[in-house]
């Protein structure tokens, strides 16, 4: 009994842990430095093509994305459990191109509003008394942007 | 063949039921009754409250959890309630007393306690919740330890003289020594985005209330069913432990139990659920 609740309350315990895997490498531009225009973002965050099968599995991991934690997408409906807290990603290549798609999933308080709920998954503005774990660290690597964005841009109707 | 249609139907269903939102993620119209006596889940929320009616968490849990709350027999978290008799009529301390040497019956002593808690208390010069209280009277009355945090019966006692309220609407005196300020501190801390993620309270309880966040139904964040029995945990799980789980799902690092900002998020989070009924030991997923 006491083992299963021990148990119990370290599944969720870890479900939370996955720390950051958001260190940049030297040729990645840097969180601070990424450049918001009207356009979105128009430089790659690492000039390495994004890949969109990566993305898609950063896009659906709980300690990674977990986009589907806030957003339906059809494409992936074998996934359970799809959040709608925003709105479902169907066909969201239709609606906004890759440079938007980027500033969006950079730091969406930039690329939709200052008051929206979704996270910024690369960026350092965060909020109050941030566990020193996740201190100076982004929740995506610039490379997983690049591959989030690749997916999102083959979400088309 | 047949199997394989069945199996692809099924996940089909599931996926409808994810992508479906809003329609099935309401929260229900339905009367929670626990032993015959009728529960209020809904309740015309104060003035200067966010929303028009304050509702309970058990209208957001699916149809099997909210059954389990209906009946004291099938209520998981009512062994642990008896657990908190048992330790309200046994002997500990110096003083050689139990809680029932002074309180009696807690039927009737301590019957609609639980929800006027948390009051001022005017010798600390600050809110007193009921597991604070306890330790008061350990300390002052029993000259017995103070309990640690979630330890030693601290969880199971609380829902026992909790229990007692069993259906009094939450109400607390705001009037009481500086218990508004604490309010007001407790608002803004309600309000403060916190951690990588970036979320306050108010992302989740308010702004999102009823959509879904992946699998969980969001709801109003109410604390009147606490210590709640959660299916997640196997047992109770007492309303600082709740707040820091929440704040810790934001990435930031949370407050100790007691502690002045958990004890004005208390203030004003109770305040929120003002008008609903006491439900404890809620059952929650
Ligand atoms: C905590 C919830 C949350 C999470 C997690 C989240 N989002 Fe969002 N997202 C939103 C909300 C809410 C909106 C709508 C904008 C608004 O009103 O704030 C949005 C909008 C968007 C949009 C614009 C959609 C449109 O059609 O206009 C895109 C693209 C997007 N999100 C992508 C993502 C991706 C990719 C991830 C994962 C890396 C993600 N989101 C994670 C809440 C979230
Ligand atoms: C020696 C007598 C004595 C013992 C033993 C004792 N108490 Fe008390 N208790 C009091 C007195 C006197 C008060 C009222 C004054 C105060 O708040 O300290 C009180 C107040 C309370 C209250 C607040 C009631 C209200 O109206 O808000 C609660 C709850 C309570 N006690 C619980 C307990 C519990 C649980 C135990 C056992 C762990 C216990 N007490 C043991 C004397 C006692
Ligand atoms: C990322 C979203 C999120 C944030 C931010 C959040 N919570 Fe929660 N909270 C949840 C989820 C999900 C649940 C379980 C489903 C439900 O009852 O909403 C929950 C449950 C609760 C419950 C239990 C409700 C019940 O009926 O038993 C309380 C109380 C609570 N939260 C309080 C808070 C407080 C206080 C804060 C701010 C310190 C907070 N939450 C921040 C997501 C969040």
């Amino acid at each position: 009994m006491r083992w299963a609740k021990l148990l119990a309350t370290m599944a969720v315990a870890s479900a939370f842990a996955g720390a950051s895997c958001g260190i940049s490498v030297a040729a990645d531009v840097a969180p601070g430095d990424v450049q918001f225009t009207d356009d979105g973002v128009a430089v790659s965050l690492t000039g390495v093509a994004g890949n969109p099968e990566e993305g898609a599995s950063v896009f659906k991991d709980r300690k990674l994305g977990n986009c589907l934690a806030c957003h339906a997408n059809s494409a992936m409906s074998k996934e359970l459990f799809h959040g709608d807290v925003g709105p479902a990603l169907d066909g969201v290549a239709d609606r906004w191109d890759v440079a938007q798609l980027r500033a969006i999933v950079t730091d969406s308080k930039k690329g939709l509003s200052e008051d929206t709920v979704m996270p910024g998954f690369y960026s350092l503005n965060v909020g109050a008394h941030l566990d020193e774990k996740f201190a100076g660290k982004t929740i995506l690597s610039a490379q997983q942007v690049e591959d989030v964005v690749a997916y999102l841009a083959t979400l088309k109707e | 063949m047949k199997k394989t249609v069945v199996i692809s139907a099924l996940a089909a269903a599931l996926a409808c039921v994810g992508v479906a939102g809003p329609a099935w993620a309401d929260p229900v119209d339905e009367q929670l009754v626990i032993d015959g006596e009728t529960m209020i889940t809904r309740a015309k929320a104060p003035e200067g409250h966010p929303f028009d009616e304050v509702l309970s968490g058990w209208l957001f849990r699916t149809v099997e959890t909210r059954a389990l709350e209906t009946d004291s027999f099938t209520n998981p978290g009512m062994l642990e309630v008896e657990e908190g008799e048992a330790i309200w009529n046994k002997v500990e301390g110096s003083a050689g007393k139990s809680c029932a040497s002074c309180h009696g019956d807690a039927a009737e002593s301590m019957k609609g306690i639980g929800a006027h808690y948390p009051k001022w208390d005017a010798e600390a010069k600050r809110p007193i919740n009921i597991e604070l209280q306890i330790n008061k009277c350990r300390e002052q009355n029993m000259g017995a330890e103070p309990y640690d945090f979630d330890k030693g019966g601290q969880k199971q006692l609380t829902a026992y003289i909790k229990r007692q309220a069993l259906g009094e609407p939450v109400s607390i005196d705001l009037s009481q020594g500086d218990l508004q300020s604490w309010w007001e501190k407790g608002k803004d801390l309600y309000y403060t985005r916190t951690g990588q993620l970036n979320l306050s309270c108010a992302s989740c309880h308010e702004a999102n209330m009823g959509k879904m966040i992946r699998a969980d139904h969001l709801s109003q964040g109410q604390i009147n069913g606490f210590p709640t029995y959660r299916l997640k945990n196997a047992g109770l799980v007492s309303v600082h432990n709740r707040f820091r789980g929440c704040i810790r799902d934001t990435r930031a690092s949370f407050p100790k139990a007691f502690s002045d900002e958990l004890m004005a998020l208390e203030v004003y989070v109770t305040w929120r659920g003002s008008g609903l009924s006491v439900e404890t030991p809620a059952v929650r997923q």
